[in-house]
């Protein structure tokens, strides 16, 4: 895969001249309007960070609002509520790393195992079929499966695994996996397409060679296969480990209700419910700007510790 | 190669590709002559269409030329991997099915249960009553203009950029290519985009779905690996005849990315098909610009807190339920997108490869 390419963007081909910049003037017009563009949706809203430093109202806008300093983020600190929420996002992020990777990497070195080739390709299609579906639907249907007259709980009835009809999501202690069970419902297969070219682009002679040498299909799977797209799963868990606290808002937001808000609360929700609903805005940018720099440093950590261990780097 | 006309081109892939099977297909033990002509054809469409070389992919391609061993181990393996696939197959579409019947069914009879993969007492009540719901079909319009504006624009500003950064003589192609790779990682977070959004007076309008989701940083990476692989000379010998850096894209690099601008186009799509966060925070308060997927979530959540309404009290008497009219929703909603993921299959795969390659 070209993933492992660490070619150095090279150095600029012509020196900026007069000459050379009328002859690129359409180039340059355009990218002066992507700049702006650019400017104006992802960088200006950096700027609003400054919020989270005011006691920000509406009504006296960004320039005429007191400043606070650091008052709001002691504030976000000493509530209790956020450090639940922290500490949710955490549990709810590290359980769907880890749950979703094992599957879509398992997935796709089982259905690679799979010998039929229509078989195979009738599978690998039904499996793409949840990324397909809003997480709306997604939700809804997890809703009837896993309600109190749903499926999942009239097959525990018939099997005698339970007395009575169970409403899962009722429980704060089932909360953490029924969202970890619809991530990876919904992204397995999906997951599964990087993996699975990773794996077709692995020189056929080497599981000949191992085939000859006697060795079975585990000992194939565990010498070969795995070792092959180890770069693969190094590269995307970098850039998942990023992303930890980012997933998290659509499911908790579905499929959370009061009962089981202490465990179903992320930051994400956390911002909407004060920044928009309540109206502390401040509030809610320094939640919003506590989790981005977390983000951040957890992608650069992740980065280090790949560098250390000599594996495969992301920037 | 480039010289050659595109016939003599093409038969010099076929030869090449023929040599390199059939010597590929003599070393093979128990050799199916059969497959690898399909093969080859196989590898031919792809690769012609996409204008790239033979050689890797179809080394790709080739079946694995060693007979599996017959021993315990290897069929125990194979019966488990088969229960497996099928477990997953099941768990995957029962869902969807169930739902599907259960739309199908009558409302008060499906209350009943026992309703699994196939209707019971046949109807068609919850779907006229979905039709009928004024605030759904809305949400239907919105989410379908939507979709077709915000795929187009999105298309050709992401191409656009991707053709200035794919520019080797760009004098700043380093710098905009960076300042657009700094989007991906880092973002204002809810609130400053929501008082950015209010000041340019895109909330509770339509254009907030169009206008600040146009060009997003991954779509162009993968635009972009893809025009970088097309050859320079392209461009050169346009510049030659005197064609524009615009013609030049209109007219020579777009025909030659259909398949990547179709991979782009799904991922967008899709993308605005199925989000519904936008239409709650920022269109709340204007009915007519809400969303098929939001109307489906009010739906929802009216049903889970279990609300007796009045219209529930009519919906009795069309022995229509709650439940089933949900089914209907969300079968209508997830319709389109079911009905042609299918056949698109390839582009995806495609964009996922090329998406996944660092710079």
């Amino acid at each position: 895969m070209a993933i492992t390419n660490k070619k150095k963007v090279s150095k600029r081909a012509y020196p900026i001249t007069w000459k050379e910049v009328k002859r690129q003037k359409v180039l340059l017009l355009w990218s002066a309007a992507f700049v702006i563009y650019g400017f104006i949706f992802y960088y200006l809203p950096l700027g609003g960070w400054v919020i989270a430093f005011q006691n920000y109202k509406p009504k006296n806008g960004l320039f005429h609002s007191a400043f606070v300093g650091l008052e709001k983020f002691q504030q976000l600190f000493s509530d209790a509520s956020f450090i639940r929420v922290i500490r949710n996002t955490l549990a709810m992020g590290v359980i769907n790393l880890a749950a979703t990777f094992i599957m879509a990497i398992a997935f796709a070195i089982l259905l690679n195992e799979v010998k039929s080739k229509i078989g195979k390709k009738t599978v690998q299609t039904i499996s793409y079929l949840p990324h397909f579906l809003s997480w709306i639907i997604v939700t809804g249907i997890l809703h009837d499966a896993l309600s109190g007259a749903g499926i999942v709980n009239e097959l525990l009835l018939k099997f005698n695994i339970l007395e009575q009809p169970l409403n899962f999501f009722a429980y704060p202690k089932y909360f953490w996996w029924i969202v970890a069970f619809a991530n990876v419902w919904k992204e397995t297969g999906w997951n599964a397409i990087i993996y699975l070219a990773a794996i077709t682009s692995i020189d056929p002679c080497l599981f000949e060679a191992a085939a000859i040498d006697g060795a079975g299909r585990w000992a194939r799977i565990k010498n070969i296969t795995l070792p092959s797209i180890k770069p693969t799963i190094i590269i995307l868990l970098l850039i998942n480990v990023g992303n930890v606290l980012n997933a998290g808002f659509e499911v908790q937001y579905l499929l959370g209700n009061g009962l089981v808000q202490s465990v179903s609360q992320t930051i994400d929700i956390y911002v909407l419910k004060w920044g928009i609903s309540q109206g502390d805005y401040s509030l809610g940018t320094a939640a919003g700007i506590f989790r981005s720099v977390v983000s951040i440093i957890l992608i650069i950590l992740a980065n280090q510790v790949s560098k250390r261990a000599g594996e495969e780097q992301l920037f | 190669m480039y010289c050659l006309g595109r016939r003599e081109w093409k038969f010099e892939k076929m030869s090449l590709l023929n040599i390199e099977l059939i010597s590929a297909s003599q070393l093979a033990e128990n050799a199916q002559l059969v497959e690898y002509v399909q093969l080859a054809e196989y590898v031919q469409g792809a690769e012609l269409e996409r204008g790239r070389g033979v050689i890797m992919k179809q080394k790709k391609a080739i079946p694995r030329l060693y007979k599996s061993h017959t021993s315990f181990s290897n069929v125990l393996f194979t019966v488990c991997n088969t229960l497996f696939m099928i477990a997953f197959v099941v768990i995957t579409l029962y869902p969807v099915l169930n739902t599907l019947a259960i739309s199908f069914n009558n409302g008060t009879d499906a209350l009943r249960g026992g309703i699994y993969l196939w209707p019971r007492k046949w109807s068609l009540q919850n779907y006229i009553t979905v039709l009928q719901k004024n605030s759904l079909v809305t949400g239907a319009y919105i989410s379908v203009a939507r979709t077709v504006i915000g795929t187009l624009t999105s298309l050709a500003a992401n191409a656009l950029l991707a053709f200035i950064v794919s520019r080797k003589r760009f004098l700043f192609r380093r710098e905009l290519s960076l300042f657009w790779v700094i989007t991906m990682y880092v973002n204002g977070g809810l609130i400053p985009v929501f008082l950015v959004y209010k000041g340019l007076n895109l909330t509770n309008s339509f254009w907030v779905y169009i206008i600040p989701g146009m060009v997003s940083a991954f779509n162009m990476l993968v635009l972009r690996t893809y025009m970088g692989g097309l050859p320079d000379s392209l461009e050169e010998s346009a510049q030659l005849d005197g064609a524009g850096y615009m013609t030049i894209f209109i007219k020579i690099i777009s025909p030659l990315c259909k398949p990547v601008y179709a991979t782009v186009a799904l991922f967008v799509a899709v993308g605005q098909w199925n989000s519904w966060f936008d239409a709650m925070l920022y269109n709340r308060m204007s009915d007519q610009y809400t969303t098929l997927q939001y109307e489906l979530m009010k739906l929802l959540s009216s049903v889970t807190n279990q609300s007796a309404s009045v219209e529930t009290m009519k919906n009795a008497a069309a022995s229509v339920t709650p439940a089933s009219t949900r089914a209907a929703a969300t079968i209508v909603t997830m319709l389109p997108i079911v009905c042609l993921y299918p056949f698109l299959q390839r582009y995806f795969v495609t964009g996922l490869t090329i998406g996944g390659v660092k710079e």
